[in-house]
């Protein structure tokens, strides 16, 4: 386990030969805010908010029992300072305790992240991220039975779940897809770490860039009480003149029409 | 890209698992397939993991593996593999591969028991070996020698190992570990048919209506065919029920209608609720024309202790003792004295275990006394006895129980039943085993397309080798025995040795090698492709004999594991792909390959290593007359018959058992072998230099197709027929017995077998013909004033009791201990833990515990802790999120990793009658580390 004054060893380090060269110190200045695919340590708010909070104090790395959090470093374009951690190098463990959060001197890791309506913290409430499956690089997909990012996922059947389907080309084998479930996946990035083939099929990003997001103009009849999503719309006032003139500009522009 | 259903057909149908080794997979290869295949040679071969038997298709080129795949012509798996088959490619170049013999020498290179490993000569290695083999022999005699032997053996290998050993050394001292996995499958089908191996086939899944899993977590340890039964599943959700019986969750209960958590050994009294059920309640269900006209009803002897050595031995220790008494006298509980009550006995009555010598005495009995045994099995009782989990509700669990026992009775539904370790390793593994036939029987649900009770084996040749040939201690080839006469005399012949070379008495089963070694009454043990001291519950006591008393352990092996570290000498083998070779899967399905590549380094073949071994051996050291412990007169002199038969005493065990005038006449090459590597008959490039210090050019004849040619004459013609060697190079497999060339689907009926068919019986005949002449009585005892009773063509159905194993939770160890395997894993893990993916997927064991538990004792997580039990202890991390969710009181603890050597921490008890060991249960207490 690397020690607090290794860790901040490290950093000395690293921005003293940043500091060594002038050209250097630019890189440093574009990589003071994070790459929009780190992800952060269990209980992280979100973004700026973390960026603000966050001390680099390294308390957090050196709470981890995994080594699963690095400080970065110039050239991580992870936030100099700030933690962060590469599932398919070491994932996030989900310890039931979260001594990193716990342990953070500024609610840059926040407890509250992890509880829900004011109940008790629990890990499993960790948004960390998102795990995405590639299908094509997927070997549960071609009908090999693997199925080890699910059988290592520490929410199993919840976060992932296996779904059969009969295979078509023998006919008489089932392949077991793995799916992730958006809202249980924690993006912990055990399944990342433990995946078989050579690049990761299934990898971890941030939640906000994993997800996609639907509008907000549609109530889904096939989902009770839909319409709940979107009961604070506010609605857009009319612009009745604005709305005119667009209309008369086009109407009234009708040079592309006819041939020169 | 846009993705559409065609082009994931597409793209899978031309998939390769084209994994790495050694050769980075080329980035090119998709591109350019078909250039790329042109300068790679694809042949069939098997996977080399468990008992499913999955076809795959290797690709080699300039003599490596480059590319493994699926066969999609394997009927068991149509092209798909698991994760293990998918890795096969990357078993084999592991970076410690094992090049080289290694002997432990002192500082002047001279053998010490001591010395550290240092790489030497094949010659010295035989050396050695043979120096140390003739000690022991001169000592102790042909009982002063054991062999390791496996169910991942292939056919030839197992077969040169039994004859060397058998024939040559006059030993009946050679076991596999396939003992360990699946002894009590072969006691269930030997006292129940009368022959061993399964009924049904693979085929069953897509035909039943029903998949009932005892003991037997498919999921992972046999996904291929889980797939198909899942396949199943989704064909027809509503009829087909899966129904899943275990100690613990496991992944197998995912696909569940029913999953029934029970309390360890009581599948013993759930088989007797539905057998009770079926007889108090449905007997309209008995098919009583089955019944009546193919079965007789019979029970055994019950007082047969646990199969371990009496507490006086002085290598136990006080706490061992505690378990161990119960060997020789157990003091029944509440619930035994209800189960034993037809014997008279109550609770708290001592049972004296007066037949521990006799275990597998049984006689026939009356319908009447069956459904008597059963009355004490109703849903009450046997609910009270079997509920695993303290958090279930009673009235739902009696609720499981009684729909599974409707399932069975349902007229017109078809069962099948499947199991594994769950009911062979099991004191009374050979009971659990003729209990799910009992009801499989009653009902007529046995040996038909879609119904019957089917034992899934655990290892890809525990069926071919172990079990077919017989590298067991008592067995010889095609399931005769050493101990009958006619058995050794028909081996005799065809082995061409003289009549009474053979050793009557039956040799040590593995647990008794080990005990052997301990006591100093075998001095040199040989390892062959099995993990012994790995493998083996209470092995502080094993390594410790085997590296502090005075004998010579030899390990054969591919990769260094606990077994090699223990050991003196180390042989480097040659993997499954680098030999000739052939395995038996689980349906009777024998699949041969070719060797594709030449061996790494200077490892050889293991039908080399007895070759070159049985060289060192002359007929007049072995062939006269020799003392056996408890073999009166011992056994005869033979050398006159021997020279009568043209030998000559200073002949070689090679000259006559595996190079003699019939062996020449397989001649190499040959056309099956065009184009393909030999290195036994060749030699092959790298010139090794052989047991005599000369460089190998290969013995010039087919000794690998010579050796099977031999074997299937034990079997032909006696219900054990295989096809000729050529035969099965041009197809996947065949299931035997092979009759007229064509492969057996369903065996004991008329309308498959064609042995059964022969019989003239009607529709079935269990033709099998061992222990079919039984005495008869009541419950209690035989009664010798009636004769025997004949069963031709006819199966028992037993009653067998409930009672309780020898260990079980109390104050001091709380909790249960299961252990078992993780589907990335193979075994002991010396091969999957060489595959950076595995590892990396499941790098170590882990300690699958309850969440309650781990709060009430104050653990956390991933908190490290010692599992302890009156034998030994390891650290483990816990886990109670994982695969496995046990229920409160139980520990699950897989035991392929040997940094987390759970079976120091094991209790040594076997089935009495199989003398298989019981992995799943023993008491542990558990905390922090």
């Amino acid at each position: 386990m690397t020690s607090r004054r290794e860790v901040i060893g490290k950093l000395i380090k690293g921005t003293a030969v940043a500091g060594s060269g002038g050209l250097l110190w630019g890189a440093v200045g574009a990589e003071a805010l994070p790459d929009e695919t780190t992800l952060r340590p269990p209980g992280a708010q979100e973004g700026e908010a973390f960026m603000k909070a966050c001390i680099k104090c390294g308390q957090c790395l050196e709470a981890c029992p995994y080594d699963t959090l690095k400080l970065a470093t110039p050239g991580d374009k992870m936030g100099i300072g700030t933690p962060y951690f590469e599932p398919r190098d070491i994932p996030c463990y989900m310890c039931t305790n979260y001594p990193c959060t716990e342990v953070c001197p500024t609610g840059a890791l926040d407890l509250l992240q992890l509880s829900r309506e004011g109940g008790e913290p629990d890990i499993k409430h960790a948004q960390m991220g998102l795990a995405l499956i590639h299908r094509e690089s997927c070997i549960a997909f071609w009908g090999i039975q693997c199925d080890v990012c699910y059988r290592a996922c520490p929410l199993m059947d919840v976060a992932i779940s296996l779904e059969p389907e009969t295979n078509i080309q023998t006919g008489r084998h089932a392949n077991l897809k793995p799916l992730v479930n958006s809202d249980a996946c924690t993006g912990c990035g055990i399944c990342e770490h433990v995946c078989v083939v050579e690049k990761a099929a299934i990898k971890v990003l941030p939640r906000d860039l994993a997800m996609g997001e639907f509008g907000n103009h549609y109530i889904r009849s096939w989902e009770a009480g839909d319409e709940q999503r979107i009961k604070d719309i506010q609605e857009k006032p009319d612009k009745a003149d604005e709305d005119l003139n667009s209309a008369l500009d086009y109407l009234n522009d009708d040079n592309d029409l006819f041939e020169k | 890209m846009e993705y559409n259903r065609r082009d994931f057909v597409k793209s899978s149908a031309v998939l390769a698992a084209a994994t790495a080794a050694g050769l980075t997979v080329p980035a090119s290869l998709k591109a350019s397939a078909g250039q790329a295949e042109t300068d790679w040679k694809w042949d069939k071969a098997v996977c080399r993991f468990c008992g499913t038997g999955c076809g795959l298709m290797i690709a080699t080129r300039n003599d490596r593996i480059v590319a493994v795949k699926g066969d999609p012509l394997a009927p068991v798996n149509r092209g798909l593999n698991c994760i293990k088959g998918y890795f096969n490619a990357k078993i084999m170049y592991g970076a410690d591969r094992l090049k080289k013999p290694l002997l432990r020498v002192d500082e002047n290179d001279n053998f010490s028991k001591t010395g550290k490993f240092k790489a030497v000569s094949w010659k010295r290695a035989f050396d050695e070996m043979e120096k140390h083999m003739k000690k022991a022999l001169n000592e102790l005699g042909p009982t002063g020698i054991g062999i390791f032997s496996s169910g991942q053996h292939t056919i030839m290998e197992g077969y040169a190992a039994t004859k060397l050993m058998k024939a040559g050394f006059r030993s009946n001292n050679i076991d596999p570990n396939a003992r360990h996995c699946m002894a009590s499958a072969v006691v269930g089908f030997m006292q129940v048919f009368g022959i061993d191996e399964p009924a049904g086939n693979y085929d069953d899944i897509e035909l039943t209506d029903t998949i009932v899993t005892w003991g037997a977590n498919m999921a992972e340890m046999h996904p291929i065919l889980w797939s198909r039964a899942t396949a199943r599943k989704l064909a027809d959700p509503d009829r087909v029920k899966v129904i899943n019986l275990s100690t613990y969750t496991n992944r197998t209960s995912d696909l569940a209608d029913i999953e029934i958590i029970f309390k360890p050994n009581t599948d013993l009294a759930i088989w007797n609720y539905i057998a009770r059920e079926i007889v108090y309640n449905a007997p309209q269900a008995i098919d009583w024309d089955f019944v009546n006209k193919y079965t007789v009803f019979a029970t055994g002897v019950v007082d047969i202790g646990y199969g371990m050595r009496s507490a006086d031995h002085p290598n136990f220790s006080e706490k061992e003792k505690e378990t161990v008494r119960k060997e020789t006298a157990k003091k029944l509980s509440k619930e035994e004295g209800k189960t034993l009550s037809f014997l008279g006995y109550g609770p708290d009555d001592i049972m004296e275990m007066k037949n521990r010598g006799s275990a597998g005495k049984h006689w026939k009995i009356s319908f009447e006394d069956f459904k008597k045994a059963l009355a004490p099995y109703t849903l009450d009782f046997v609910a009270d006895v079997a509920k695993g989990d303290s958090n279930e509700d009673s009235g739902e669990f009696k609720v499981k129980l009684k729909q599974l026992a409707d399932y069975y009775i349902e007229k017109g539904r078809k069962v099948g039943s499947y199991w594994t370790m769950g009911f062979n390793q099991h004191t009374r593994g050979s009971w659990v085993n003729e209990q799910a036939y009992m009801v499989h029987l009653l009902l007529g649900k046995q040996c038909k397309p879609g119904d019957g009770a089917f034992s899934l084996t655990g290892q890809p040749s525990a069926c071919g080798t172990a079990r077919e040939v017989g590298t067991f201690a008592h067995r010889l080839p095609a399931d005769m025995v050493v101990a009958n006469p006619k058995h050794r005399k028909i081996t005799e012949g065809i082995w061409k040795i003289p009549l009474g070379t053979l050793n009557p008495k039956v040799g040590s089963h593995v647990m008794k090698l080990h005990r052997d070694i301990e006591d100093g009454i075998i001095k040199f043990a040989w390892i062959n492709v099995c993990n012994p001291y790995h493998n083996s519950a209470n092995a502080n006591h094993w390594i410790k004999a085997a590296r502090q008393m005075d004998n010579f352990i030899v390990c054969s092996d591919v990769y260094p594991g606990i077994s090699a570290k223990v050991s003196d000498l180390i042989l480097p083998s040659a993997m499954i792909f680098e030999k000739w070779g052939a395995y038996g899967n689980a349906e009777r399905r024998t699949q041969h390959w070719k060797q594709q590549v030449t061996p790494v380094g200077e490892a050889m073949p293991d039908i080399w290593q007895v070759t070159e071994l049985a060289k060192r051996f002359q007929l007049r050291e072995l062939w006269g007359g020799k003392d056996i412990p408890g073999l009166d007169g011992g056994l005869p002199d033979v050398l006159e018959e021997a020279q009568e038969m043209g030998y000559q005493l200073t002949d070689t065990l090679y000259d006559v058992l595996f190079a003699n005038d019939e062996a020449l006449a397989y001649s190499w090459p040959d056309p099956v072998g065009e184009g393909t590597l030999n290195t036994e008959a060749e030699g092959d490039k790298r010139e090794i230099l052989d047991g005599e210090g000369n460089p190998f050019k290969g013995y010039g004849f087919f000794l690998q197709k010579y050796l099977w040619e031999e074997y299937r004459r034990f079997g032909n013609g006696h219900g054990h027929d295989l096809a000729g060697f050529d035969a099965y190079h041009q197809v996947r497999g065949l299931k035997w017995p092979v009759v007229d060339g064509k492969e057996t689907l369903w065996r004991f009926n008329s309308l498959y077998d064609p042995y059964a068919k022969k019989a003239d019986y009607g529709g079935f005949a269990f033709y099998g013909e061992a222990m079919k002449s039984i005495p008869q009585g009541n419950l209690v005892k035989a009664d010798p004033s009636r004769g025997n009773y004949e069963l031709h063509n006819r199966a028992k159905i037993f009653f067998r009791p409930y009672v309780e194993p020898p260990e079980m939770p109390d104050k001091e160890y709380p909790f249960w201990l299961c252990t078992g395997r993780v589907l990335e894993h193979w075994h002991s893990g010396t091969m999957t833990m060489r595959v950076p993916e595995l590892y990396r997927a499941v790098p170590e064991a882990l300690c699958y515990m309850h969440p309650d538990d781990a709060s009430k004792y104050g653990f956390i997580e991933g908190d490290l802790v010692w599992i302890e039990s009156r034998r030994g202890k390891v650290k483990a991390h816990i886990e109670t999120r994982g695969r496995n969710r046990t229920p409160q009181g139980l520990v699950y603890v897989p035991w392929f990793d040997e940094k987390v050597f759970i079976n120091k921490v094991c209790l040594d008890a076997t089935c009495p009658i199989s003398k298989e060991t019981d992995f799943k249960k023993c008491a542990v207490n558990i905390y922090k580390a």
